[in-house]
């Protein structure tokens, strides 16, 4: 069950999508997030989702792995659209009870939003599953280093990052163990109330919180011991290179942004 | 009462990229009373087999009847597995988390919704069993020593009153006298508990001192099955599957190449000192 969340976890396969350099796929990410946001009809959206299946497939991911990073946000995707639903203000109303409201443009809205959500939610996952955290902290740098004219720690922020992701596997292993330890003791996770389901969560809460903090220490020990002090003089193993295909890729997505923008703004559709 | 464990199989993420087989039909009895030693080298499935036994994780083919009971079979019986089958994994102590070593180990026993005498009792004895004494009971777990405090979480499982305890490498990391001082609290509960335990190691030493059977398990299946001697006398195959005898193995091995009529089963320090003794005293030669 904890094992499900898939964020920050890369899927070892080869594929195009994976070989593709971190910077351009982070680039093209944020620009497909940005354009999510610039959608206004159902043809939109489907020409989105459209691309999406494109690029899964290419990735050779398995479609059941993206859903399931879905499944770990859903109680936010219901409360958006529960939201939507009965609160949204329009002309059709189909149905009224005090403050709460079922119109047609709730509806819209409501599916809209939960469309927008998952493929936002998976279009993000496709990059995370398809990128190492390495690679993906390392073109978080490369691309924040010219704010560092203006005083942004790129490096610092893409270190800091490098280890926050590093963590989310280990630490969810360490919950799933420690979860277990406290099953075994006889500790109840599934029933009761409210409550105490939140007090259930003691036993877990502690014992992770010690080990993260005894694993940080650890690690700024190893990174001292290794003699780290920043930026200043680093060189990289892995250099990142842009080849044909990342040129190509940025070049689809000018033409993507473009029909994204056209299908905005033309009447016809 | 038995553990019997027929053609368990169990598959970590099937039909990802992460597909592992970490169980391949395993089939094995355990007895009331005995003393098993579960060996096998990293990744040789030994974790993953006795989680299956208190039910933190379900197989994906096969079964484990205990007393004739399906353990898997609903819920509640789970639960009642749990009870019954005390599982301390590696590292026990990273699942401390109260205040007082007393409430910690009062844990497991208010979950089963004991009696406050009941639960009183059962703590006490429990952390007697393990040797942490009154002094202790209101300490911090945090602030013991790495021996103590694993013993303190050992104690935390004891203190369900379970009739069978697994103990997941329960030497891991700790010092020799950490060490000795586990050991010899699990030997004595075996003998004067009468406790049917599984104690799963890769140090051979620990487990040719201890227990009655060892079964070796590599790549997800039990390659052997038998007593110490009959385990040990094996070493070729055992170091083929990354594992070893006990180092008292090979100074008997040499010993043999050397000429000296050492027997095959002879795989614990004591024994060698008093064959050696012996072999001294019929040449001879006085202490």
């Amino acid at each position: 069950m904890i094992r499900d969340i898939t964020i920050g976890q890369f899927y070892p396969v080869d594929s195009l999508v994976h070989k593709m350099d971190a910077r351009a796929k982070l680039a093209l990410t944020m620009m497909y997030i940005i354009t999510l946001f610039f959608i206004k009809s159902f043809v939109g959206y489907g020409f989105v989702l459209l691309v999406l299946c494109a690029i899964i497939k290419l990735s050779h991911v398995p479609l059941k792995f993206m859903l399931k990073g879905i499944r770990s946000i859903m109680v936010i995707i219901v409360f958006t659209a529960l939201i939507n639903l009965f609160l949204t203000k329009g002309e059709h109303v189909l149905w009224e009870f005090g403050i709460l409201h079922l119109t047609i443009e709730g509806i819209v809205l409501a599916t809209q939003m939960c469309v927008r959500l998952v493929m936002l939610i998976m279009g993000s996952s496709v990059l995370t599953l398809t990128t190492t955290p390495i690679q993906l902290t390392d073109a978080i740098e490369a691309l924040l280093r010219p704010l560092k004219k203006i005083g942004v720690p790129a490096h610092e922020i893409a270190m800091m990052m490098t280890i926050a992701l590093r963590f989310i596997p280990t630490l969810l292993d360490e919950t799933d163990k420690i979860m277990k330890a406290q099953q075994a003791r006889g500790a109840d996770f599934e029933t009761g109330n409210l409550m105490q389901r939140a007090k259930s969560l003691i036993p877990i809460l502690v014992p992770l919180f010690i080990s993260a903090f005894r694993r940080a220490e650890e690690l700024a020990n190893a990174m001292e011991a290794r003699c780290y002090h920043g930026d200043e003089n680093r060189t990289r193993m892995n250099q990142m290179h842009m080849k044909q295909m990342d040129w190509i890729a940025v070049c689809l997505c000018v033409i993507y942004t473009g029909v994204i923008v056209a299908l905005r703004f033309l009447p016809v559709v | 009462m038995s553990i019997q464990i027929n053609h368990l199989t169990h598959i970590y993420n099937p039909d990802t990229a992460f597909q592992k087989v970490a169980l391949d039909d395993v089939t094995l009895e355990i007895t009331r009373g005995e003393f098993l030693g579960l060996i096998g080298h990293t990744g040789s499935g030994k974790s993953t087999l006795i989680q299956h036994l208190n039910g933190t994780i379900s197989p994906t083919k096969g079964e484990i009847l205990l007393d004739g009971e399906n353990i898997h079979q609903n819920k509640l019986k789970t639960k009642e597995v749990r009870r019954k089958i005390g599982l301390a994994f590696q590292y026990p102590e990273y699942q401390l988390f109260e205040i007082t070593v007393y409430q910690d180990v009062a844990f497991g026993p208010t979950n089963l919704g004991l009696s406050k005498e009941e639960i009183h009792e059962n703590v006490v004895s429990a952390l007697e069993m393990v040797g942490i004494g009154t002094e202790l009971y209101e300490k911090s777990p945090f602030a013991l020593s790495g021996g103590q405090k694993r013993r303190v979480a050992i104690a935390g499982v004891l203190a369900m009153n379970p009739e069978i305890l697994i103990l997941d490498e329960p030497t891991a990391g700790l010092d020799p006298k950490g060490r000795d001082e586990i050991l010899a609290a699990i030997k004595n509960l075996h003998k004067e508990r009468g406790l049917t335990v599984i104690l799963v190691s890769h140090s051979m030493e620990d487990v040719a001192k201890l227990v009655d059977r060892i079964v070796v398990m590599h790549s997800g299946q039990i390659a052997m099955s038998g007593t110490p001697k009959e385990v040990f006398s094996h070493v070729e195959e055992l170091e083929q599957m990354g594992l070893a005898a006990p180092q008292v193995s090979y100074v008997c091995k040499e010993l043999r190449r050397k000429g000296y009529a050492i027997p095959e089963d002879v795989y614990t320090v004591s024994e060698l000192k008093e064959m050696l003794l012996q072999m001294l005293q019929e040449k001879g030669v006085s202490q």
